[in-house]
Formats: C-alpha cells, structure tokens, sequence
C-alpha cells in the first residue's frame, strides 16, 4: 500500500513538473503516416496551421504507417514507445486495440464537437468511429482504365467489365491481397453490394468468388505497394488497374496520366488516428487531435488529395484544389453521382476471416 | 608452445621441493598452481580480446534467433486469460458440449478481465490468438465480452446467444488444446497441416496449402539462381584471373559497380528493362524477333526474379572464383598440353578442379543469400516469382501472427544448417576459399 501512494505522489509530482513545463518547453511530435501525397496533404492542411498557434512544437513525419502494426508491438513490448501518434486503418486498429497497445478513445470527451453544437459522435458518419480510432478520412479502391486500350465507342463501365476479358481483353493489375478482389468478384458475379459479406462468411461464397477470379486469373498481374499500380497504368503494362482513388487522382489530374476511373463498386473504408498508449506526450497529442479533427480541418485536407472528410459536418466545406483550382466535390468518394453502388469494407468480417482467406488467397495466387 | 617449454626448462634447472616432495617454483609457490594461475591469466587476457565481438554476437544475434525459436512454441494467451475455464475444462473429453460449470468459469474468468487495466486485459490477445486457429474466433470473444457483465445464469445459453461459435464444440475443443503454456500449433500450420474433430493431425484441405509448395520453389529458384550465377561467372572470374593485375582492377570495379548501387534502383531498372513495354521487348519488336501482340513476360513471374537475383549477387559468385583462379599457375595448364592433352581435356582434367574450392564457397554462399531474399522477389516476381521470405514478412509486418512467422523462420533456419552440414559432409568446408 505505502508503495503505492509513493507511486501515486511521485507521479503527481512528475506529472506537476510536466505541466508546469509544457508552457514553453519544445515538443517534438512524431506522427506515423502513409508518406507520399498523402503525408503531404496532412502536412499543410493540420501540422502547418497548428505549429503555427504552437510555435513550441516541432512535428517530425515517419511513413511508417504499411507496416504500422509491427513497429507498435514491438515498440510496446520494448517498453519504448517512441511513436505519438499514427495513421492507420480501421481493421489494423481494432487488433491493436484488442492487443492494448493504443488508447481507447472516449470521443464525446477529446474530440470537438460541429460548428452547430453537434457532438462527434454523431457528426462523424456512421460506423466510421472505432474504439480506439478517430477517422480523418473516407478512401476506396477503385478500378481504373486506359481509354487508349478500347476502342471509343466500348469503353469499359462497370466492375462485371473487369471479368469479361472476351470484351475487354488486356492484363488487369490487382492488389495481392484477398480483401477488394473476393468482393469484386461476388459484385460482378451478381450479387448485391449488401449482400457480398453474408455469401462471403459461407464456404460456397468463397468458392463462388475464387471461381470467379479463376476466369481472369491469367490475365492478372499483381501489385504491393500503392504506389505500383498507377505506374503499371502509365507504363502501358496493364489496361486496368485497381488503386486507392487519392493516387489515382494525383496520377490523373496532377500528373497528367491518361485514365478513367470506374466508381462502379468502389470499395470504401475509412482511415484515421491512433494514439499508442504510453507514448511521453500524450497532453500535445490530445490537443492536437481536438485541432486536426475538427471540420474546418478535415475539410481543408480535401483541397490537397481527393479523399472523403469524415464529417458529415465538413462536407459543405469542402472547396477547389489548392494548386490546380479545380472543384474537388466531384472527386470524392462519397460525392452522390460516385456514391451509387459503393461496397463498404467490412472491418469486423477481415478481422475474423482475413486469416483463412489470405491463406486460400496465396495459395490460390500460387497456383 | 614456447611458454611450455620455457617452464618445462625452469624445472629443470631449478629442480626444488618442498617438503611434501611438490615441484615448487624459486619463490616456493607449489609449480601446478603458478602454472594455473599464468595459464588462467592467458586465457583471460584471450577471453578479454574476444569478448567484445561474442557479447555483440550473444547481443544481437544468438539471443534474437533464441527468442524467435522461443516464440515459435510460446503460447501463454490462453493459460493466461482462462485459467477457472481450463479447469473446469479438465474434464471434458471433446464430444458433444461442454455443461453449464464451464460457462460459469468462463464468466468469471472474463469478468476478472474486465477489472484489470486496460493494458493488462487477456481477452484482446486471446481472441487474436484463438482466431489463428479458427475463424471468427476472435468475434466470438470480442463481442461476447462487452456482453458479460449483463449475462445472468444460465450462462451456456447466454454465450450462445452472443455469438454462434459458443453453441459449437469446435471452438470449446480449440480452447481445451491450445490451453497450455507450449504448443506446436504453428509448427503444424507452417507445415500446412492442422488438427481435425478427433484432435489427430491431418493435411489442409488442398485450397490452403501454402507453405510447403513455397519451401519447395524457394529452394529450386535458389538452385537455379547458384546456377545461373555460377554460369555467368566463371567466365568473367576466368578472364579477370589471366588479364594482368593493372586491368584485373579495373574490370573488377566493373564487377563490384552492382554492389555500391542501392537494390532498390537496380531492381527498379530491371522493372523499366523487362515489363512488357520495357526495353528490351520494344527492341525484340523492332528487329522482327516477336511481334507486337506477343510481346515477352519476362518479369512478374519467376523469370523476372532469377534474372534480377542472379544480377543482384552475381558478384558473390565471381569474387571466391577469382581469388582461387588467381592461385592456380598457368604453367599447369602448358604442362597438360606439352602432355599431350587437347585444350578441353586439360581444362576439365586439370583447371576445373583446382577451381573447385572457389565454385563451392561462391554457390554456398549466393544458395544461402538467395534462400533468405525477399525485397527483389516481392517487385519483380510476380505471383509464382514469390519466395518464403515474402511469407514471413507478411506475417511479421501485416497479419502480426509472429508466432507463425517464428515457426517459418526457425524451419528455413534448420533447414540451411542441415544444407550446410551436408555440403560439409560431401565437400568438406576446409576446403572452400571465400576470397
């Protein structure tokens, strides 16, 4: 007992030291990330404006967020924690969640409510919050084509198209892993968006979507990193290519790369903060998240990279790319003439099935 | 040596001792012991010498590969979280359901979770762990457990309720087996192998093999890579070895350039060299070797990984090579001719052996480097160009089933040492030059 009220004092000690500290002392803040256009678009829309009312605080960027899950396992059974916060998505959250390695987050509690009093739970759209996850953003995989590799008059339109090599021939670049791929192939096999996670928790869904694929399987070339298939498409290696709607945005309106994107079955999830636990500045961290998330700030994020803010209060906002000054409402995902026949990611159903399928996934690849 | 002698001498010369008839040194220690304690003060000034390089080796090589191989059987998250279930599990021989004591203990057991700290609770590891076994495992546990504080008896009914797997035998028999504290569970799943209903150990449904098919293209691509290496190589290695020392030089940083490029651009200059619009096709097109529309898969497959790792460590073929071509006098080779040998018999008869020490220190080395790459193979090789190491990798960074990635890793470990004792035993390792 007398062991613990030592700890209790001696941290209440340290923990007056810190805030009598946290005035003026510099802070240096690390936040994880994806690195790319999209690091970048956090750097100008969040870090900049807030280091500028936080002249103390200094934030260093990491792209560690690929192999996030790792570095914080293996951060926390170091007892190291150098991580203070890291973007990540929703499935790898919950098992760092289930691990204990991130905080909970009580969302009401450090988050700010909307410009009309509407409190964060229910102003970040459905099913987006996560128990230890604060989204930022709305992104999906969606198909993209070479104009140049049909003829005009039949162009490619849906995700069916993708399966129908006998109109459509040309390799196809998929990303090596089962999750997108298995629902794409349910999708165009015909069944409803709502419906592809319940065929897919039945052994005869996944034989129906493996057979699928089968029929475009040596068409196939497969890609890892994000940055694979946008290249693939350039190159003219591939008629189609599937990729995260961001780059290929970057790839098509920045670059100036010839592509069209199919928004038939575009596969949506969210991606947003984690706070791993222990970290040395959780207080700047805390206010931080209370700056970036607001709806100001999400919305501004969408005038540098085609990515959905995930208020339903920033939608509004959203206004002109910052460098080309075009409208960037219509490059949303969630915008109602892309919205049509969205597949939602199912975070719970990869978390319990993932294993398996990845497993029939490889072998299937390897075959 | 010389020290032993030099003491031997003394003995002689000084030849005393004392009254228990011990040879003693001149100033009356007993001789064993003064020959102990210089002996002893030698070895410790050796050890001294030594031991910054095996503490950095205990450090940073022997203690994590223990502590892979450790968490290839370490299986504490169920013994942890369960230990009332476990118990009462004690008797249930895995037919049928187990009765409502096992609910309770069940209950119970995750009500303690629930008041310990949150960095402390069972449960999140236990559904992951328990989810590697059987699907939807996890779900099963995590959604059940925000549940129980409002479960009243009878609990079998009330977990069944909660989630479909509690009102199946299956995961109940998951449960009682991975219940001890080592398991050979990732051992069996690297072995694309799992248990069946009666707890026997059978082959995955054919769908879900992996491992063992991917053992087996690793170690034929890296065959095929030792080969290719060994065909390019020796050639170059030859030529450089006769040219004089001045040009000798030269050529070699010609041979080592690959070594200071980073491997990420020389494999990303395979990718423009060899893809279906990439150089090389769009140069066999212009000459009239293949037509347009059947233009070459030369990367994306296995292709594309043995030509981009047969570049990549093509220099670990060519420097042992060399230095045992550089040792053999050209005089042996004009002494087989003025034999009577033609040109070819005396290469095969006396030039190519003696550069057999050069050839096995070259293949062993680039078999053991290639067994174990994994970067190239992930950008070139497509999806039949893929090796183990892409496997581990993904277990490690991605679906963090560390446990299985130890399991893989400690087989592909064993699996070089007994390479390597074999090749010991049918060559001998005395007899290779590295260089």
């Amino acid at each position: 007992m007398s062991s613990k009220l030592k700890m209790v004092a001696l941290s209440s000690v340290v923990s007056a030291m810190a805030l009598g500290a946290a005035a003026d002392d510099p802070v240096s803040l690390t936040i994880v990330s994806w690195g790319g256009a999209y690091t970048a678009s956090q750097v100008r829309a969040y870090h900049e404006p807030w280091m500028e009312q936080n002249p103390h605080v200094t934030i260093v960027n990491d792209d560690g967020s690929a192999n996030a899950l790792a570095s914080l396992r293996a951060q926390a059974q170091a007892g190291n924690v150098t991580w203070d916060l890291v973007d990540m998505l929703p499935s790898d959250a919950q098992l760092a969640c289930d691990e204990g390695i991130i905080m909970p987050i009580d969302h009401d509690e450090v988050l700010a409510a909307a410009p009309d009093g509407t409190p964060p739970t229910e102003d970040f759209l459905p099913g987006s919050l996560g128990e230890c996850f604060i989204p930022q953003i709305l992104y999906s995989t969606v198909l993209t084509y070479r104009p140049d590799a049909f003829p005009e008059d039949a162009q490619p339109t849906s995700i069916a198209d993708l399966f129908d090599t006998e109109n459509f021939p040309g390799r196809r670049a998929l990303q090596d892993r089962p999750g997108t791929n298995l629902e794409w192939a349910l999708y165009a096999d015909g069944v409803d968006p709502e419906e592809i996670y319940d065929v897919l928790s039945t052994p005869e869904g996944v034989d129906r979507a493996f057979a699928k694929l089968d029929t475009i399987k040596d068409d196939i070339i497969f890609w890892t990193e994000g940055a694979q298939a946008p290249q693939l498409l350039a190159d003219g290696e591939v008629a189609f290519a599937t990729g995260y709607n961001g780059r290929m945005f970057d790839a098509i309106e920045v670059e100036g790369m010839e592509a069209d994107i199919i928004w038939d079955g575009q596969v949506v999830e969210w991606d947003g903060w984690v706070v791993p636990a222990d970290g040395d500045n959780i207080d700047a961290v805390m206010d931080y998240l209370y700056f970036a998330t607001d709806t100001q700030r999400l919305a501004d994020q969408a005038q540098f990279i085609s990515y959905g803010p995930a208020r339903a209060s920033s939608s509004e906002l959203v206004g002109q790319h910052a460098d080309l000054g075009i409208d960037m409402a219509p490059h949303m995902p969630s915008a109602p003439e892309n919205y049509f026949a969205p597949i939602v990611l199912d975070n719970d159903f990869w978390v319990d099935y993932g294993d398996e399928l990845r497993e029939r996934f490889a072998n299937w690849m390897l075959q | 040596m010389a020290m032993a002698d030099a003491t031997q001498d003394d003995v002689q010369v000084g030849n005393t001792t004392d009254k228990r008839g011990r040879l003693v040194t001149s100033d009356g220690t007993p001789l064993r012991r003064a020959l102990e304690r210089s002996m002893r003060r030698r070895k410790l000034t050796a050890f001294m010498l030594v031991a910054p390089l095996l503490a950095f080796i205990l450090i940073f090589f022997a203690f994590p590969i223990a502590q892979m191989m450790w968490r290839s059987v370490d299986n504490p998250q169920v013994v942890d979280a369960l230990p009332r279930t476990l118990d009462a599990l004690e008797d249930w021989d895995g037919t049928g359901m187990p009765g409502e004591p096992v609910f309770a203990a069940l209950h119970a057991d995750m009500m303690d979770d629930l008041d310990r700290p949150r960095r402390e609770q069972k449960i999140g590891p236990l559904g992951i762990r328990l989810n590697y076994e059987l699907s939807a495992a996890r779900g099963a546990i995590s959604r059940t457990a925000r549940q129980v504080p409002n479960f009243e008896a009878p609990f079998a009914d009330a977990f069944a309720d909660a989630h479909r797997l509690w009102g199946q035998p299956e995961l109940w028999r998951v449960i009682k087996r991975e219940g001890r504290p080592l398991t050979p569970a990732y051992y069996i799943a690297a072995l694309d192998r799992e248990y069946d209903e009666a707890g026997s150990i059978v082959k995955r449904p054919e769908n879900r093999q992996i491992y063992v098919n991917l053992f087996g293209r690793t170690l034929a691509l890296s065959v095929a890579i030792t080969f290719m290496t060994f065909l390019l190589g020796f050639p170059i290695a030859y030529y450089l070895s006769i040219l004089p020392m001045r040009y000798a030089n030269l050529l070699m940083i010609a041979v080592l350039l690959p070594f200071w490029t980073s491997l990420l651009v020389r494999t990303s200059a395979w990718i423009v060299l060899l893809q279906q619009q990439g150089v090389l096709n769009t140069l066999f097109v212009n000459i009239g070797l293949v037509s347009d529309d059947n233009r070459l898969d030369l990367i994306y497959n296995q292709t594309g990984t043995i030509i981009a790792m047969t570049h990549i460590l093509l220099p670990f073929m060519v420097l042992p090579l060399y230095s045992v071509m550089r040792t053999i006098p050209p005089s042996y080779m004009r002494a087989a001719k003025s034999l009577g040998a033609t040109p070819s018999t005396a290469f095969r008869r006396v030039y190519f052996p003696q550069t057999l020490p050069g050839i096995g220190a070259g293949g062993v080395l680039v078999f053991i480097i290639s067994i174990g790459y994994y970067i190239t193979p992930a950008l070139v090789g497509g999806q039949s160009g893929r090796m183990i190491s892409n496997e581990i990798a993904r277990h490690i960074q991605q679906s963090l089933n560390w446990g299985l990635a130890a399991a893989l890793g400690s087989m592909l470990l064993v699996g070089v040492l007994l390479l390597y004792w074999l090749f010991n035993r049918l060559v001998g390792t005395d007899s290779l030059k590295f260089g």
